[in-house]
């Protein structure tokens, strides 16, 4: 048997106590998977709830409590260590030339304490739950009599795998690089995780100090942010959204450095604009710390600073457009091949399109104070997060598949997951902007009737997503264990992971690789890898 | 923990199949060792700036009531304090030094010495607290001292409370990775050709010294 990652050291137990990066993201992928169907689950409760108005499956305080496990869930166990945990810590070693990240214990170690947290915040489950949204709003998160405390212990455990994983991250781009990739040569994947780390190693600390600190006031009575002992419950929401907000970049930005990978080997094109893709990511890392105030204009923040945070918020717009500018053209006169990362890259643009430009709205003082905590709010970070994070996690997970399993995933089934997701997506979410904008208000467990038809179309919508999710796994499960064997290189793709074996032996590489070009050296006469492996 | 990593594969990397260090050599590994506790460190700070930030605030809002509130905390100790924690973190400092340079027995001395003067800190601080608890100037909700009036005071015991509690855990880790350093020192596992860990724990002792700097002003002279 040939010697690979999956076949080096035999048994449970060498899966545990590994310190290869490749297995860690590996065991990282299944636990968030399977937060994913748990958070998923409670989604699909919540849309079925909302079919009819009035009671239809539970009542109000336990739909209270699901939307605060669907939120919760998806945050903090899926979407934030999605990408960089799973895709970076299986990619970026390969990537760099690098035999492992940096810290190989440190990484074991935020596998565990993700795992931790994430057992410690489910455990609530079977206590008495909690029921404060993932927001943790006070003063209602200090009152409320459900086992809150151990949600916020959970998310603040979980917190340090982000920030230590952020620092492996760092400082294997630092000191990793192999012999020639100047900074210049970096895939733009590393650069866009560069800039995640960033904002998870300066913006996680903030969100611990506040977790603590609402576990103090339910504990302590400390009053800091209890308005009945002389604190300040806005004080909460600025903490909070220090954190939460740069998070949602956390969330966005590794997409974005899946679609840039994708659509230069798929357009057979060099990528258009890679200083501009790459500073862009520092750019949208720079802002993100300076907007959080926009969560705020109706939580009696004065109207300079309303005015202020609105006028940096649409800064946001300005890197972003400066990236989907570059991959459509890109795209320009590129040969393209449908294949199914590709497709995802497509959906990406096209959910991430409409997220981002209603987050303009979102932004603009007079039409926010009209749609605050409506069902618009709700579409928009839906369009996002699921729009575009959730269509390229798949778009990695595709495009990445046979490095990982060294089996193809089948092409055919590919597209028909894809035509499931971005229907079910669209027609889950759509009829959700035309209800905010009518004045649905979000977290509500019932609806005036005329809201009706609108709520069941978005219901149906959920079960084509959870037809598409429950799809994909089966196949890519089956292709896993039985796919077509695939080669070294099968996208024909420049970057250094596609020139070691798929799936790669357990150091990487056999010799350490010299890097000769940039990776996005796509022509019409062929491809030009950056690197060969001596 | 990431510097463990680093001598534990120089040791084990021939015997296990775990791989072989991602690092070019020693050299590599300990600048990057470095840079990652800086980067520790950075996180650190942003951690208790929100305390800081959140004493800005309330400082900000109530400064009546900062002003009459200190005077209850005890200035001789807290200061006490202080001098133990800058004389640790140099201490700290020639212990390091001496590992660097070979000499084992005066890096011993020196961080023995780091050991004893926190365990002074710790000392003082019991004395403090208890005696806060006895004149019920606690936390917000718990606060029932009777000579201290403004209605903002269990505020000020709330920011105290937390933020030197906080402190005081990170005194705690300092401590155990000042015993783990003593015990590999002993164990002969230091020398001027690796000392990472002693170098790390360096840091993270110096910046544990730094935040009570900032505190023993801002919470006890503030008047």
């Amino acid at each position: 048997m040939e010697d690979n990652y999956l076949t080096h050291g035999k048994g449970l137990g060498s899966w545990l106590t590994t310190r290869d990066h490749k297995r860690i993201a590996v065991m990282y992928l299944f636990s968030v998977l399977t937060f994913f169907l748990l958070g998923g689950i409670f989604a699909l409760l919540l849309r079925l709830e909302l079919a009819s108005p009035g009671k239809t499956i539970m009542n109000a305080d336990t739909y209270n409590k699901v939307f605060t496990y669907h939120g919760a869930i998806m945050v903090f166990m899926v979407i934030i260590p999605a990408i960089p945990a799973v895709m970076g810590n299986f990619i970026l070693p390969l990537m760099l030339g690098a035999r492992d990240v940096a810290f190989p214990r440190l990484n074991l170690a935020s596998y565990y304490i993700y795992l931790a947290g994430a057992l410690v915040a489910a455990s609530a489950l079977f206590l008495r739950g909690a029921d404060t949204g993932w927001t943790f709003y006070t003063p209602y998160s200090i009152r409320t009599n459900t086992t809150a405390t151990i949600v916020l212990a959970g998310a603040f455990i979980m917190g340090f795998s982000s920030v230590l994983t952020g620092l492996n991250f760092i400082v294997s781009i630092h000191k990793l690089r192999a012999p020639g990739l100047s900074w210049s040569r970096l895939p733009l994947f590393l650069w866009s995780l560069y800039a995640t780390s960033i904002i998870q190693v300066l913006a996680t600390p903030v969100l611990a100090i506040t977790l603590l600190l609402l576990i103090f006031e339910r504990l302590f009575r400390t009053g800091i942010f209890d308005p009945a002992l002389g604190g300040d419950p806005v004080l909460f929401q600025h903490f909070f959204w220090f954190y939460s907000h740069p998070a949602v970049y956390i969330m966005i930005l590794p997409a974005m450095g899946v679609v840039s990978e994708v659509i230069p080997v798929f357009s057979r094109k060099p990528i258009f604009g890679y200083k501009a893709i790459a500073y862009s990511s520092f750019g949208i890392a720079l802002v993100a710390f300076l907007v959080w105030g926009h969560h705020l204009f109706v939580s009696g923040q004065s109207e300079l600073a309303n005015f202020v945070f609105s006028l940096l918020t649409m800064l946001v717009a300005v890197p972003t457009g400066v990236k989907v500018f570059s991959w459509v053209a890109t795209m320009y006169k590129g040969k393209i091949r449908l294949k199914t990362p590709m497709l995802y890259a497509f959906g990406f643009l096209q959910l991430f399109t409409i997220g981002g430009l209603t987050g303009v709205f979102l932004a603009t003082l007079a039409i926010n104070v009209h749609v605050t905590d409506t069902y618009f709010v709700v579409a928009h970070f839906h369009y996002v997060m699921v729009g575009g994070a959730i269509m390229s996690l798949m778009a990695g997970l595709h495009y990445w598949f046979p490095k990982f399993w060294g089996r193809m995933y089948p092409e055919r089934s590919g597209r028909i997951t894809f035509a499931l997701l971005i229907s079910g997506f669209n027609l889950t979410f759509f009829p959700q902007f035309i209800l905010g904008s009518r004045g649905m208000p979000r977290r509500y467990w019932d609806y005036l009737p005329e809201f009706t038809v609108l709520n069941r179309v978005s219901t149906v919508g959920s079960w084509l997503l959870a037809a598409g999710f429950f799809y994909a796994a089966f196949y890519l499960y089956r292709a896993m264990r039985h796919g077509e064997r695939a080669p070294a290189n099968p996208w024909e793709a420049n970057t250094l992971e596609w020139q070691t074996p798929s799936p790669p032996p357990h150091d990487n590489f056999p010799e350490i690789p010299v890097v000769t070009t940039w990776p996005y050296e796509y022509r019409e006469k062929g491809f030009f890898p950056q690197g060969m492996v001596p | 923990m990431m510097s463990a990593d680093v001598s534990d594969r120089a040791v084990t990397a021939a015997a296990s199949h775990e791989h072989e260090s991602p690092f070019a050599g020693p050299d590599e590994a300990f600048e990057a060792a470095k840079q990652g506790m800086w980067i520790f460190l950075v996180t650190e700070v942003l951690m208790f700036g929100g305390l800081f930030v959140a004493y800005g605030i309330f400082r900000g809002l109530h400064a009546d009531m900062f002003q009459e509130a200190h005077r209850y905390l005890a200035v001789s100790l807290g200061g006490t304090n202080t001098v133990v924690l800058i004389l640790s973190s140099l201490t700290m400092a020639l212990g390091v030094g001496a590992t660097q340079r070979g000499q084992r027995d005066r890096a011993l001395l020196f961080f023995g010495l780091t050991l004893l003067l926190a365990s002074c800190f710790l000392l003082v601080k019991y004395f403090e607290y208890s005696h806060k608890f006895h004149e019920g100037l606690l936390p917000g909700g718990y606060f029932r001292n009777e000579h201290l009036k403004h209605p903002k005071a269990p505020l000020f015991f709330s920011l105290y409370f937390v933020m030197t509690g906080l402190h005081l855990v990170h005194v705690l880790v300092g401590m155990g990775l000042i015993a783990w350093l003593l015990k590999r020192t002993v164990a002969r596992q230091f020398g001027p050709h690796y000392y990472t860990p002693v170098e790390l724990v360096g840091f993270y002792w110096h910046f544990v010294d730094m935040v009570w700097i900032y505190l023993f002003p801002l919470l006890y002279l503030v008047g």
